[in-house]
């Protein structure tokens, strides 16, 4: 009788062995296998796989243009998005209609925006370039050199995402307690006094929190390099999900896609690990 | 004759014919000016009972082959009985999702419509095309180039619904202005003339860039072409590789040496299309580097570009009767080159006439599957698709992606009288496309297993130099080096086999 109660977690542990515990067993296995286009099914070849990605250094390449965007994008999000949570925690005309606002972006679909701002970006027909002549800055290659590449999909990933970050820092922000702020009024503090001393210390676990969720989510980047810039001009976009999408659906190099997958996933769960503790220890306070 | 008999003779004639015309029904309700004789008709296909089966259909998204797959599925379903699923999937993801289930052992689809170039992977699950097929009227009119792009080794696995090829766009109103002529001139001391080699192309591309020669007040470039990365990008590169590395006189492969699999992308001949691809990049418009196929046709289509070359498209674009540049547009064969790199003396060849290669390079095609359960109306319905009043109509609507592939297509009347095209552009039109058929020197897809991944090692190999991060020699050697590799994987015993068939293609063995 008293061990009917585990049957009560039976339909959570079926979902979760059939949405996460199984398909990455599977990706295991499939790594272990020539599965190519050539070779269907699932034989064994050792680490063969696993060999190849570390002799891979279009791999490599693309991981390192991965780290240099998400961390990049993701700060600046960070920026923007705690000085417009901050904006419109404040008593403001039209804040209900700012936060709706401020939310557009993360609601639109990916793709879809991508293919917007590419129209965006297009360097002769495009409005951005239309708008830059028309105050007298001259055209940028938005699109078609590498580093200016890199830098129009780094503005679309900000430009999205930022909104997400505003969300989770206002509600932080709303629900901090009154009291620090009230001791730091009667202490005299000016605002950037108080924002560096109280505000963004509060602020710490949310900020750790955001960070992470946003870094996992920008890693995972891939509709708005495949629509803006197939990785392109030569490898100058290419990030490491867009790599595996081409080795895994495009050249449908199943098995080897399935190793580029693990050694992506180890790769991130590690240095994750290591960036939020190195948060931590940055901004929390030291107990004792 | 007396009176009476004449017209009791009249009226049985009249009442004959009346009976022949209901025999031939009115189809016009299904969109079609009229039903025309052939093997599957729809009055042909109407007298067929299908009730009670299912076809299953898998094809690109609307509208490109999308829409008339989805159109012609719903007629075939309403004068058969059968019930007709059709599912639309992005070009991106077309393959994997018609791979897997073969290579699971499911029976998703019955019909499939795909890149015909994928042949050399597909093959093994697909249903050859029955005599009665190959018999057909539709069939009978299809021109050699298309019956070999659906053919693996001597066997027709591939229902031809659509006949691609590269060949150059160019606008009249500025080939034929003897104002602009003259000015070419004394700018660069040559005749103004349709370029007949890649440097020419290149010449002539530069001189009519970033200034604007159409007088509508914006500026105009040389060339618009296809060059974003995984964007079909690898395709305009073969086109310009093809004069300087397709040697007529040199045959056994023009992707590898067939004998040893060795190979042939990084030869002088390939690097030097290269070369000149990188060299026409000032030519584009701006952004025009990252350009994919729908920029190009906008690009040439809207009158922004001098010169284009690519599929039909843009040209069908340009042609469209609200274009602004209707009638001002032509077509011509591809460039071609003076040199040939002949790789059996390692040395350039030169030719009193420019070396011409067209590049017959894939495009829509259909197929059923071998383990369809309703295989007999799968071919009927790809019959169907491919009638003689479906194709016409099709032909006549850009967005359908259906280009000529049957010698019919190729008359002034239908691009004349039907479409209402000048007679310059309807003639130059027909003349390219239907004498690349004539062509002893033809370069056709490297049609073998794991096509995708030595093509996606093409167009990152290529798209390198275009964007300067290596040379063109450089950029090419890691191609090579990458091919090998592929070849190494699958077995080269495996890749030479199906090769072999390409070769016979290219090598007019078949």
């Amino acid at each position: 009788m008293y061990r009917d109660k585990y049957f009560f977690l039976l339909p959570g542990l079926v979902v979760l062995i059939a949405i996460i515990i199984f398909p990455l067993l599977f990706t295991i296995r499939v790594s272990f296998s020539s599965w190519d286009v050539f070779q269907p099914g699932l034989d064994y070849i050792g680490g063969r796989n696993f060999a190849r990605v570390f002799e891979d250094t279009r791999f490599w390449e693309s991981l390192l243009r991965l780290s240099v965007l998400s961390v990049s994008s993701v700060l600046l999000q960070y920026v923007i998005g705690f000085a417009l949570a901050l904006a419109v925690w404040r008593e403001i005309r039209f804040r209900r209609f700012f936060r709706v606002l401020f939310l557009v972006p993360m609601m639109t679909t990916p793709v879809v925006m991508s293919v917007i701002w590419r129209t965006i970006f297009h360097e002769s027909l495009g409005p951005a370039n239309d708008i830059l002549q028309a105050i007298g800055l001259g055209t940028v290659p938005w699109l078609s050199t590498g580093t200016a590449a890199f830098i129009s999909v780094l503005i679309v990933e900000v430009w999205q995402w930022t909104p997400f970050m505003f969300l989770l820092l206002l509600a932080g922000l709303v629900s901090l307690p009154r009291e620090p702020y009230l001791a730091a009024a009667i202490d005299g503090a000016g605002p950037i006094r108080t924002f560096l001393q109280v505000t963004f210390p509060l602020m710490a676990p949310i900020t750790i929190g955001a960070i992470i969720i946003r870094l996992i989510e920008a890693s995972k980047i891939m509709e708005t390099v495949y629509v803006m810039t197939s990785g392109g001009p030569g490898t100058a976009t290419e990030t490491s999900s867009y790599y595996i999408y081409i080795r895994g659906l495009r050249d449908f190099q199943i098995g080897y896609s399935a190793a580029l997958s693990l050694t992506y996933l180890v790769i991130m769960i590690v240095s994750l690990t290591i960036i939020a503790k190195v948060l931590a220890r940055m901004l929390l306070p030291r107990e004792g | 004759m007396k009176p009476i008999k004449m017209a009791l003779l009249l009226s049985s004639s009249i009442a004959l014919a009346g009976q022949g015309a209901l025999a031939q029904g009115d189809y016009s309700r299904f969109g079609i000016k009229e039903d025309l004789p052939g093997t599957c008709s729809y009055a042909e296909i109407d007298k067929k009972d299908y009730s009670g089966k299912t076809l299953n259909i898998i094809t690109h998204a609307i509208p490109v082959m999308g829409e008339p797959t989805a159109l012609h599925a719903k007629q075939f379903s309403e004068l058969t009985g059968a019930e007709v699923n059709v599912v639309h999937v992005p070009f991106g993801d077309l393959f994997q999702r018609i791979m897997i289930p073969f290579q699971t052992g499911q029976n998703a689809y019955d019909v499939m419509f795909y890149g015909s170039l994928w042949i050399g992977d597909l093959n093994p699950f697909l249903e050859p095309v029955p005599e009665f097929y190959r018999n057909s009227t539709g069939m009978k009119d299809v021109t050699p180039n298309y019956i070999g792009v659906a053919s693996w080794g001597d066997q027709m696995v591939q229902y031809p619904v659509d006949g691609d090829r590269h060949y150059l766009k160019y606008r009249t109103d500025v080939f034929d202005n003897p104002e602009l002529q003259a000015k070419y001139k004394e700018a660069t001391g040559k005749e103004l003339k349709v370029p007949a080699t890649w440097e020419e192309y290149n010449e002539v591309a530069a001189f009519f860039t970033d200034w604007d020669w159409d007088g509508d007040g914006e500026k105009n470039y040389g060339s618009a072409e296809v060059v974003k990365r995984d964007d079909l990008m690898f395709s305009a590169f073969i086109s310009r590789v093809a004069p300087f590395a397709k040697h007529p006189d040199v045959k056994g492969g023009f992707f590898f040496d067939l004998e040893t699999m060795e190979p042939l992308v990084n030869t002088p001949g390939w690097v030097r299309g290269l070369e000149l691809f990188v060299e026409a990049q000032k030519t584009f418009p701006p952004g025009g580097n990252n350009f994919g196929l729908g920029d190009e046709i906008f690009s040439f289509g809207g009158g922004q570009t001098l010169m284009s070359y690519s599929w039909d498209d843009a040209y069908i674009q340009a042609m469209q009767p609200d274009s602004r540049i209707r009638d001002k547009v032509a077509a011509a064969p591809l460039p071609g080159s003076y040199e040939v790199w002949n790789r059996e003396t390692g040395q350039w060849d030169r030719f009193d006439e420019p070396n011409r290669a067209p590049y017959i390079t894939w495009g829509w095609t259909a197929a059923v599957s071998k383990s369809s359960q309703v295989k007999e109306v799968a071919f009927d319905f790809l019959c169907f698709f491919s009638n003689e009043a479906n194709t016409l109509s099709d032909l006549q609507i850009g967005r359908f992606g259906v280009n000529p592939y049957r010698n019919s297509h190729f008359t002034l009347d239908l691009w004349q009288d039907k479409l209402g095209w000048s007679e310059k552009s309807a003639q130059t039109y027909i003349d390219t496309l239907s004498g690349m058929d004539l062509s002893r020197n033809r370069v056709f897809d490297l049609r073998v297993p794991g096509v995708n991944q030595f093509m996606s090692a093409l167009a990152v190999g290529v798209s390198e130099a275009l964007a300067g991060q290596k040379t063109p020699q450089e950029a090419l050697d890691g191609v090579a080096e990458q091919w090998r590799a592929i070849v190494d994987r699958i077995g080269k015993d495996t890749v030479r086999e199906a090769y072999a068939k390409v070769v016979a293609l290219e090598d007019n063995l078949q």
